[in-house]
């Protein structure tokens, strides 16, 4: 009995741990949660801010996952793509720098200086934002629409930029912009939820 | 006497010979290859870990699925390392990693590049990221996932579920 406490805690522990983020977190149709954060440039940003934009696209990612830096392009490309046209980028980088160093707030202002992001590079410091999203890894994307005139926005598109992460040159389907295509004519996504390799958010140890 | 002596050389040599490259194959496998590994009817319990050799949390844990072949060495457990690198990436990264770690566990690479056209018939729960482990028994009809890193009491307790 002694030896099967420890062991049955364990289990627990380990069945909660694989439960409880993954299944928290945004289906397509939800109400996305507005949230606060620290941009690179140090001041604060809030999808409310923005009073002209009919959504966002708001995508986890960060400085050091390979998956991340063979996106990087392909994201800012989104960005000059659907800024213009109501949907502006905004970056979030969730991982906790004490596990992954080079996703420090600092290095997230070196990253965005030297690539001159055209979009806000937001810190998730407490990780609550991505938790609440749903969010398992970087890059993984959410397209948000704006309801009516309202600082309102549902979660119109969860997933995958395109198939082939290796080489965009290479891609056959681009599901955001797909999907893009079918928002922006205000229709559903016919795909709006699409899964994607990434690195795992560095969460904070408890 | 030198006869012998280079016999002995020769079969000193022979015997050490392979030893540095004796590095186990690391396959290219398609999905339909994964879904048959998958669902083989056996009772053997299967530990199958989503792996890619840039993946941090990955490879810290990848010691605690290797130390799975000794302790449970008299038990039918299986592990399988399925990598997730790049197919491009074989020879260049997952090779020389493969032989720098000197794994014992089989390691294959997963060929496909389109995830979301297969994860699903992977496993419903996997959302993408990495590490992803599967721990299967067809016979016993006993499957976990765990998208999350192990440590090693974690992964104990999670095997020891299949082999009570």
């Amino acid at each position: 009995m002694k030896k099967l406490v420890p062991f049955l805690a364990a289990c627990l522990l380990l069945v909660l741990s694989s439960y409880i983020r993954p299944m928290a977190g945004y289906q397509v149709g939800d109400k996305a949660a507005d949230f606060k954060l620290k941009n690179v440039d140090g001041k604060m940003v809030s999808l409310s801010d923005n009073k002209t934009a009919k959504g966002y696209i708001v995508v986890f990612t960060c400085n050091t996952c390979p998956y991340a830096k063979a996106y990087e392009s392909r994201i800012i490309d989104l960005h000059r793509k659907y800024a213009s046209q109501g949907y502006p980028v905004v970056a979030i980088n969730p991982n906790d720098p004490a596990i992954a160093p080079g996703d420090s707030f600092a290095a997230m202002q070196t990253q965005a200086k030297t690539k001159s992001y055209p979009f806000p590079y937001l810190f998730d410091e407490t990780q609550q934002t991505a938790q609440t999203y749903g969010a398992t890894r970087t890059p993984h994307l959410y397209v948000l629409t704006r309801q009516g005139s309202t600082n309102d926005f549902k979660v119109s598109y969860i997933g995958a930029i395109d198939d082939n992460s290796e080489d965009a040159k290479l891609v056959k389907t681009k599901y955001v912009e797909n999907a893009m295509t079918e928002i922006l004519a205000g229709k559903p996504a016919t795909t709006n939820s699409t899964k994607a390799i990434g690195c795992s958010i560095k969460w904070r140890k408890a | 006497m030198n006869f012998l002596k280079l016999t002995a050389l020769a079969a000193a040599l022979f015997m050490a010979g392979p030893c540095p490259t004796q590095a186990q194959q690391v396959a290219l496998i398609k999905l339909p290859e994964l879904q048959k590994r998958l669902s083989r009817n056996t009772d053997t319990t299967y530990v199958i870990n989503f792996w890619a050799t840039w993946c941090a949390p990955c490879v810290k844990e990848l010691p605690y699925f290797e130390q799975v072949n000794t302790t449970y060495a008299k038990q039918k457990v299986k592990v399988l390392l399925v990598s997730m690198d790049y197919a491009s990436q074989l020879d260049k990264k997952v090779k020389p990693f493969v032989l720098k770690r000197g794994l014992k566990s089989e390691v294959v690479l997963l060929n496909e590049t389109d995830p979301n056209s297969w994860m699903d018939k992977v496993d419903g729960k996997w959302s993408g990221a990495l590490p992803f482990t599967l721990i299967i028994n067809n016979r016993k009809q006993k499957r976990m996932a765990y998208e999350q890193e192990f440590t090693q009491p974690e992964l104990t307790a999670a095997l020891q579920q299949f082999l009570k």
